[in-house]
């Protein structure tokens, strides 16, 4: 460490400092090696930290003062839904009869809990149009990988077997790896000139080896795929699935249903559209829909109800099993049934106008200074590239990207979808208000002026964060993932 | 599919909500900016079939105070380990949790954060990351820890995946004293991929070192063991992870309670070549099941093959210590469907509480809780044993957790406990069949002697 680096928690440590308390043995203590064999017992403690509880608040707290997030400010990151977490739902899911309740408790002594998960299902599956709602997965890419198993189980129970897998190539990452996971081949499909999937291309892909399309819509270039109904036909007419990856689900809430839109599987990010906090990369929780046909293959167990009793059903022979212990990422689910009781149809719907609105809103007040390749009426996000900027003044977008931190904001989505050259991807969301949108628009256009004026200002951005652009390469090369003495 | 062309009576704004700022005059003007007569013309581009023509059929909006009220009651139909003493373990813990951990993670700083792609601004979770993976690292023995994963079950069964592309080969031995859910996460994650799994019976609540050399083979990418194991009692690692090495396998230790690393060799001191577990038990709640915390951590060989996210220390352009996401050629969103898994969002706020956890235990802390959790669990598990009817099922050394045969059925029992205000132990017959009388017990340093006294004298009751 040097004197200007920032310390890690090791560093600020003196030998035999505590910072927990704990109460001496109120039963007999018998010498360890009575009660396990001597080769069982650790010889050295664990090089943990030794610090103080003050010590530990301090570095969390300063911690905590070299990160952005949500609360301090706008997170315009594409693809994420980066909307404001109620501090209420925060309240609720620390109630200790959710946050202290064993998940093995019986179902008898769990009816608020049970009820509650039931209850969820009930409104989300209104909410998607679709029939039964497993929350077992713990994240988008889990509920992908939940109902391609759930896809892949079906095809088996009718003595269907089908190989392959299609995405656009404007998919997420996570669809060809939960594709590959599966054992599926992938194959990919192009784009059209007006951002929506290939519909020729896909008629060539699509016969009897293909299980599967999975489709994102809006899709990631934040379009609606004005296709849909054509899609839906071609897949089904061939006799595959459709499947929605919902992680752009904010757009059409109470607008259109992915049921409705023929798809027999889709994610729900509960993390992006339900807005549960994000945590810095988790915890998530990917709730998977499926159409009555596939309802037999939910991950065990399901929450039945009988009379006014609720109850965890676990025989159900056609399964595709666990996709994780017990439940799900619970706490989150208690935050998205608080959200969605709290907005109701009307709020609902008033979310996904209100954000489709503020996206049209920034994007017509910089389309004069960006390159917009896909030229539509957006839904909840949309995508510029950063190709003039790039190839007139030399700045890239990752340039851009990092001045927009000197700003006081997070970055857009950068790079992605892998179809636009320079990728800029901007999702303000509903919780916005206009004066934001204006302060980051105005940033927008500032760091578009900067680019031409002063382009060393951008290539050296950011300058105002705790530390400057950091040496990926060196991190790859040479990786150091763990703190040692030095 | 409906179809009419009424959408606008579904437009109709009531209320002001509070969490979408815009008003009607900023409504106004967006849309003129933007040049669209009404918000309904920026959806016309889908398509009149599958557009809703009435409103989402839900119950009405709850204002604040209901929302808070209805969630409370229903929070208070749950009997959980807050308010009577709870005897139930089985890979998820009621361990005490400082105060300092939630009132730091839960912070809206890293609260509200997502996951950290720019990395100049967001040096607090990558750091935190970085000192998490530093600490699993001294916890488990290993030489490299990743970022999270889901939780305990998942990541055993990514450890697996993980196996078969480091070996090459396509069959995993499972023991039967592996928690039984992570046992079937495990089949659902491997059999799209052509993984053989095969399950190796137990001997007496151990694994069978027999069964497990006469099985292995030199098609044996991994063999899996959790350790302690399912019924608590502690398994031969080093034996066991040496019949694995000698047909070149991997040994998988699944860890569903770190604190008892503790006390405990460390896996990565008795030949683990991947550690696998659930991390719930450093600073994290029971949750009823979750967010939970899964563990990776695994050899330096293996690291371009390891899951997930991984935090790196590196220099900025002043020469400063800073940390970013690293070796993300392993990742889905580099590598698509070449990726070593799919996961993209992981557990992020869990680690950091981990972390946190960890840092104010320390060393010693840390020895305190397992020794707590030991010699409780021993006092209790002496108590039981001396009741008529009762009787410990099997013999082997055990931490906090054991399995108890009793006279009656186990899930009478806890209804009988139940009355007395007591949430008993995990009937085994639902995972075990020949263990219909078998009940698993734990006892961590939550439980007050007196707690256990009242559990003891309760059984002398029933029987």
């Amino acid at each position: 460490m040097s004197a200007q680096d920032f310390p890690v928690i090791f560093e600020l440590g003196a030998p035999g400092r505590v910072g927990a308390s704990y109460p001496d043995p109120d039963v007999p203590a018998k010498p360890l090696d009575r009660l396990l064999p001597a080769d069982q017992l650790r010889e050295d403690l664990p090089a943990l930290p030794e610090v103080s509880e003050l010590d530990v608040v301090r570095h969390y707290t300063r911690l905590s003062h070299r990160n952005f997030s949500i609360d301090e400010g706008f997170y315009p990151l594409g693809s994420c839904t980066m909307k404001y977490n109620p501090k209420l739902h925060e309240e609720v899911a620390a109630l200790p009869g959710f946050s202290r309740l064993h998940p093995y408790t019986p179902a008898e002594d769990a009816q608020g809990a049970l009820e509650l998960i039931w209850g969820l299902e009930r409104v989300l599956a209104e909410i998607s149009g679709m029939d039964r709602i497993t929350f077992q997965p713990a994240a988008g890419a889990h509920g992908e990988l939940t109902g391609i198993l759930m896809i892949r189980a079906w095809f088996d129970s009718r003595g269907e077997r089908r190989t392959k897998v299609i995405v656009p190539d404007s998919a997420h990452g996570t669809n060809p790896a939960t594709a590959a996971m599966a054992g599926y081949q992938v194959v990919t499909v192009k784009s059209d000139a007006r951002g929506n999937m290939d519909v020729r291309a896909l008629r060539e892909a699509m016969d009897e080896s293909v299980a599967a399309l999975m489709l994102t819509n809006p899709n990631t270039l934040g379009l609606f795929e004005e296709h849909i109904v054509e899609v839906e036909e071609i897949v089904h007419g061939r006799g595959g699935q459709l499947y929605l990856d919902g992680a752009n689900f904010n757009a059409v809430l109470g607008i259109t249903r992915p049921g409705d839109q023929g798809f027999d599987v889709m994610h729900m990010n509960l993390h992006k559209t339900f807005t549960t906090p994000h945590g810095g990369g988790g915890p998530g929780a990917g709730a998977v829909g499926v159409k009555t046909h596939l309802a037999p293959f939910l991950p065990l167990p399901v929450v039945e109800k009988d009379g006014d009793r609720f109850r965890l059903d676990a025989d159900r022979p056609r399964s595709i099993g666990k996709i994780r212990a017990f439940y799900g990422n619970f706490g989150n689910l208690v935050r998205a049934y608080a959200y969605i009781r709290s907005m109701g149809a009307d709020g609902l719907r008033q979310v996904s106008e209100t954000a489709v609105l503020n996206a049209n809103y920034v994007l017509a007040r910089l389309r004069d200074r960006f390159d917009l390749p896909y030229d539509r009426v957006c839904k909840h996000e949309f995508v510029f590239a950063g190709t003039r900027q790039k190839k007139q003044y030399g700045v890239s977008t990752r340039d851009m990207a990092k001045r927009m931190l000197d700003y006081g904001f997070h970055a857009p989505t950068i790079y992605f979808p892998l179809i636009v050259e320079e990728a800029i991807m901007i999702e303000p969301t509903e919780t916005e208000s206009k004066r934001t949108l204006d302060e980051f628009i105005d940033a927008m256009r500032a760091i578009d002026r900067e680019a031409q004026e002063n382009p060393d200002l951008v290539h050296g951005a950011p300058h105002n964060t705790p530390v400057t652009r950091l040496d990926e390469v060196r991190a790859a090369r040479q990786p150091d993932l763990r703190w040692r003495p030095r | 599919m409906k179809t009419t062309n009424d959408a606008h009576v579904t437009l109709t704004r009531h209320v002001q909500h509070k969490y979408i700022p815009a008003t009607p005059a900023e409504r106004e003007e967006m849309l003129r900016v933007v040049g669209v007569p009404s918000v309904d013309a920026l959806f016309a581009d889908i398509p009149a079939a599958v557009r809703l023509t009435a409103p989402l059929r839900l119950p009405p909006a709850l204002s604040d105070p209901e929302a808070i009220a209805h969630l409370g009651e229903l929070a208070a139909r749950n009997a959980h380990a807050g308010a009577m003493p709870c005897f139930l373990g089985a890979g998820a813990y009621d361990h005490y949790v400082p105060s300092v951990v939630w009132a730091l993670a839960g912070r809206g700083e890293f609260l509200t954060a997502y996951t950290p792609y720019q990395a100049e601004m967001m040096q607090g979770e990558l750091q935190a990351g970085y000192e998490y993976q530093s600490m699993l690292c001294e916890l488990t023995g290993m030489d490299v820890a990743n970022a999270s994963m889901y939780d305990g079950a998942s990541a055993t069964a990514e450890a697996a995946v993980m196996a078969k592309d480091l070996t090459k080969r396509d069959e995993v031995l499972i023991s039967t004293a592996v928690h039984p859910e992570y046992r079937q996460v495990l089949s659902t994650y491997t059999r799209p991929l052509g993984i053989k799994i095969v399950e190796v019976p137990h001997r007496n609540g151990r694994t069978d070192s027999a069964a497990i050399g006469a099985a292995v083979s030199d098609r044996t990418a991994a063999v899996i063991i959790q350790h302690p194991n399912f019924f608590g009692v502690l398994e031969d690692g080093k034996g066991l992870s040496e019949l694995a090495h000698a047909r070149g396998s991997l040994l998988i230790a699944a860890i569903a309670e770190p604190l008892s690393l503790g006390i405990l060799r460390p896996p990565g001191a008795w030949g683990a070549d991947i550690v696998a577990g659930e991390g719930q038990p450093l600073g994290s709640h029971l949750n009823f099941g979750g967010p939970y915390l899964g563990m990776m951590a695994t050899r330096q060989e293996f690291v371009r093959r390891i899951p997930g996210r991984l935090v790196g220390a590196t220099v900025d352009t002043k020469g400063r210590r800073g940390f970013v996401l690293t070796l993300q050629t392993r990742e889905q969103h580099i590598r698509r469907e070449k990726a070593s898994s799919n996961i993209c969002t992981n557990e992020a706020l869990l680690a950091l509480a981990a972390a946190i956890y960890m840092a104010s235990l320390g060393p010693q802390g840390l020895r305190k809780v397992a020794e707590l959790n030991l010699y409780k669990a021993a006092y209790a598990r002496e108590a039981i044993a001396g009741i008529k009817g009762f009787r410990i099922a099997f013999d082997g050394p055990t931490f906090h957790e054991f399995v108890v045969r009793t006279p009656i059925p186990p899930e009478d029992l806890n209804r009988r406990l139940r009355r007395k205000d007591i949430l008993g132990g995990l009937p085994l017959g639902r995972f075990y069949p020949e263990l219909a009388d078998g009940w698993l017990v734990c006892v961590t340093e939550q439980r007050t002697r007196e707690q256990i006294d009242r559990l003891v004298a309760a059984l002398e009751e029933i029987r």
